[in-house]
């Protein structure tokens, strides 16, 4: 295998990284106005409803940050290794992308600054910034991955020709419904796993109802990408991701939250390799002339700038890899409302000067 | 105003406004690591309550840093797609390698630090913040060796076959000359911004306290309430501002001389030097001097005989060479290289000379300013004093901006004196933007970005602000977490 085929897996397994992860700060995002209703899904005690949207918060809190930079790596390796791949695909989805840009801006902001201050305005408009923020990038990565293995108009010259409109076929669109229902699922399980009472249950019926839409999707998107572009390979891994989304939906029903959230983990994993293996070895097909497709060869950096790539993430990626485990396994204890600490700021104004004495 | 410009625009708006918040999160980061060390290493309240004061200002700089860094890392392929094309082999592997290296390193150890309060142990947790600040030299080191490549390229060749530039000494490109002179420049001053943001916070809230507790007792008044603790911090805001102040002058000075070298033109604009000055005559470092755009004529109304001599080659004799000359030269070299991306004759070699001769002196003296307040803000302070000046209240609000617009004109200087390269002597800007993105597109963007990012500064300075004017929490004993009841509330949550 030469260096550039293992850089075209690589950004598989990056892409994995941040949907695994990302995927379920997705999920906790958009579910923020349902879990955080005021009597939960199933009109349990009548809870706080500040506080039960506290308690999803915090189960991303000290990770989402790390997550999000998975996404980062992702680009700055595509840079990196296949420059032309980067360099097309990143003018050609222009407007996407900048939406996607939008969308997380105001979602990491929306964590980081809404329990800054009190007052009900303040956290109400930035709960709306988390969920459109969270809604908007995964359903936009859904389409531009799903156009990226179904080729785009590309001209001689590596550019992309098509517009905006070009980009939002009906299967695209389908394959963003997709994302959002799967990111959806993985995060109410999630939130399952990392949270206990009302939540936890409330999580756990989301999760069986999206879990059941998303199956639907799923088959349907994969079937329609698999007739035109599968392979023996891509279709093994559909079947793995399937079966892996069954099994999370039946340990889900079952309590067993730890084996469902590595099935939807799997079927995540599966789901990207599924695409990347339709995609080989092209890296950006062209739906004008298959003779103008990026392909991983045309599109990648020299063997030397590949090969200083590959040391050097051979060194970091196990570190990473561990200190990100690493904070996964400090913050691993379950949240409950009773967990949250009393609001500081109660929207009280500030302190007047104290004269002492 | 076709593509070109607005994209240049663009991409100036998104990164001088990126760029506000970097040497803050450089600079606090570090001195948010020391408070922190020194609670673990002394228990005084004061280290803590300091550490968990600024800590806070800290992530409410470090998130609208963060948020803009995701635009910097798509902004090259989505509005400079040919750029990347010709250069994405030498210029990508940093970038990705700053992310694998850096953007990890600080976004998890962030996490801990923020949500680590009676969860880690103190030991631990205090020394979460410095990897943080670890995270972002190595951020700073990988992204300035990029950006050095575009003042200086190297460890490169140009291949004709893929009709690109090919990396062929990665450690060359890590140690560019220009990047070893440039990396501790852009880090002091970081330190300087990191100081003065202390200081400056610390500065108003000191003189606060003290003038809520006129009328006390003087021997009384720093125990009554929070002077002390404020005028700790505001020193040593100073010392860091004005030691790092110094460094930023010592090497800017290396910096000068480097850039003579290896970009003349960028040295000649800013002095606006428009004739050579022959060896053993001296040339002048102009104070002001009015000319013409195309670089031909000069009208130089202050002046300061041989010092330009002096800060470009070290020699108060030494030659300088002037635009005028420069430009022909330019033209003879660039201009018959057989490159494609450099041949147009049509070129214009002179950057803009105001901008360039503008930013230049204005970063130095808003550096100085800067410096000059964390002198006199150590004079006052000294021996216990607690000054309260009406003017003071001028110099805390001064003494942040300063140093960080400092930061904004020497990028803006560095990156228009580049002009018209996009990588000097390889490619002109022109001839790296993204053919295929609309002027509608850009637009759309730019003018997208630029409410956006008005919006949450708005935002960001009324949240920092409010935080400033709450001042430090009271002290509370923090417990270890082998100490804590697994079912009491988290110390720190959203």
């Amino acid at each position: 295998m030469d260096l550039a085929t293992f850089w075209f897996i690589v950004l598989g397994v990056l892409w994995t990284g941040y949907f695994v992860l990302e995927g379920f700060d997705f999920g906790v995002g958009i579910l923020l106005p349902v879990l955080g209703r005021k009597n939960g899904v199933v009109g349990a005690a009548a809870g706080d409803a500040e506080k039960r949207r506290r308690v999803l918060l915090n189960t991303i809190g000290p990770v989402w940050d790390g997550n999000e930079v998975w996404v980062l790596t992702a680009g700055g390796a595509t840079f990196a290794a296949f420059p032309h791949w980067y360099a097309t695909l990143f003018s050609g989805f222009y407007l996407p992308l900048l939406l996607i840009l939008v969308a997380l801006i105001l979602r990491n902001l929306g964590f980081e600054y809404r329990h800054k201050r009190g007052g009900d305005e303040w956290k109400s408009r930035w709960d709306l910034a988390i969920f459109w923020g969270s809604l908007v990038p995964a359903f936009l990565w859904g389409v531009a991955l799903t156009n990226i293995v179904r080729g785009v108009p590309i001209d001689a010259e590596m550019e992309y020709t098509g517009n905006l409109f070009t980009l939002l076929g009906p299967v695209p669109l389908l394959g963003g419904l997709t994302f959002v229902a799967l990111f959806v699922t993985h995060g109410a399980i999630f939130v399952a796993l990392k949270t206990d009472g009302p939540i936890r249950s409330d999580s756990r019926r989301i999760a069986e109802r999206m879990g059941l839409v998303t199956v639907v999707l799923a088959v349907a998107l994969l079937l329609l990408l698999g007739i035109g572009d599968g392979t023996a390979a891509s279709w093994a891994t559909t079947v793995v991701a399937a079966v892996a989304l069954l099994g999370a939906l039946q340990a889900n029903r079952a309590g067993r939250e730890g084996w469902a959230f590595l099935g939807t983990a799997v079927t995540i994993a599966m789901a990207v390799a599924t695409y990347f293996l339709m995609l080989f070895p092209n890296v950006m097909p062209s739906s004008t002339n298959p003779a103008w497709s990026l392909t991983i060869d045309n599109a990648s950096s020299s063997e030397y700038t590949l090969k200083v790539m590959t040391v050097v993430a051979l060194i970091f990626t196990p570190l990473v890899l561990l200190y990100q485990a690493w904070t996964y396994w400090i913050f691993r204890k379950r949240l409950t409302v009773a967990h949250i600490p009393e609001d500081v700021q109660p929207g009280r104004p500030d302190q007047p000067l104290q004269r002492v004495g | 105003m076709d593509a070109t410009d607005l994209a240049r625009w663009q991409f100036a708006i998104t990164t001088v406004y990126h760029f506000l918040f970097v040497p803050i999160t450089i600079g606090m980061s570090a001195i948010v690591a020391f408070f922190h060390m020194q609670w673990v290493r002394t228990h005084r309240p004061e280290w803590l309550r300091l550490a968990k004061f600024f800590g806070k200002l800290f992530t409410i700089n470090f998130a609208l840093g963060l948020v803009t860094g995701i635009v910097q890392e798509f902004q090259f392929g989505m509005n400079w797609s040919d750029y990347s094309r010709f250069v994405g082999d030498i210029f990508g592997a940093p970038l990705a390698i700053e992310a694998l290296l850096a953007f990890f390193l600080e976004s998890t150890f962030l996490g801990l630090w923020i949500f680590g309060w009676g969860r880690i142990p103190e030991k631990l947790h205090a020394a979460t913040m410095w990897i943080v600040h670890v995270g972002t030299l190595l951020s700073a080191y990988f992204i300035l060796a990029a950006n050095s490549f575009m003042q200086n390229p190297v460890g490169y060749r140009y291949n004709p076959e893929t009709g690109r530039a090919e990396l062929t000494d990665f450690v060359a490109l890590l140690t560019n000359k220009v990047q070893l002179i440039t990396f501790p420049h852009v880090i002091l001053a970081a330190y300087m911004v990191g100081g003065a943001v202390i200081m400056g916070v610390a500065l108003h809230l000191m003189r606060r306290e003290a003038l809520a507790a006129e009328g006390i007792d003087p021997a009384e008044r720093l125990r009554s309430n929070d002077a002390s603790l404020y005028r700790k911090a505001t020193r040593i805001g100073a010392v860091v501002t004005l030691v790092a102040g110094l460094g930023v002058a010592a090497t800017g000075d290396i910096q000068g001389k480097i850039m003579t070298e290896v970009q003349p033109m960028k040295m000649a604009a800013a002095e606006g030097l428009y004739e050579s000055v022959p060896e053993g005559e001296g040339a002048p470092f102009s104070v002001l001097t009015l000319g013409t755009l195309d670089g031909e004529h000069a009208n130089p109304i202050i002046e300061i005989p041989g010092l330009l001599s002096f800060l470009a080659t070290g020699d108060f004799n030494g030659q300088v060479e002037g635009i005028r000359d420069l430009k022909r030269e330019y033209a003879k070299t660039y201009g018959e290289t057989g490159n494609p991306l450099v041949a147009d004759p049509a070129t214009n070699y002179v950057p803009n000379i105001p901008t360039t001769y503008w930013t230049f002196r204005l970063m130095i003296g808003v550096g100085m300013a800067a410096a000059g307040i964390a002198v006199a803000v150590l004079w006052l302070t000294r021996k216990g004093r607690t000054p309260t000046h009406r003017w003071l209240f001028w110099a805390a609000v001064a003494a942040p901006l300063l140093p960080v617009f400092g930061n904004s004109f020497g990028w803006i200087f560095t990156e228009v004196g580049r002009q018209p390269w996009l990588v000097f002597g390889l490619m002109t800007t022109a001839s790296g933007v993204s053919p295929g993105v609309s002027i509608g597109e850009v637009m759309t963007s730019m003018v997208g970005f630029t409410l956006l990012y008005g919006a949450l500064a708005v935002v960001e300075i009324k949240l920092f602000l409010h935080y400033v004017r709450r001042g430090a929490d009271a002290f509370e004993q923090p417990q270890e977490p082998s100490e804590r009841d697994e079912d009491a509330p988290l110390v720190f949550a959203y």
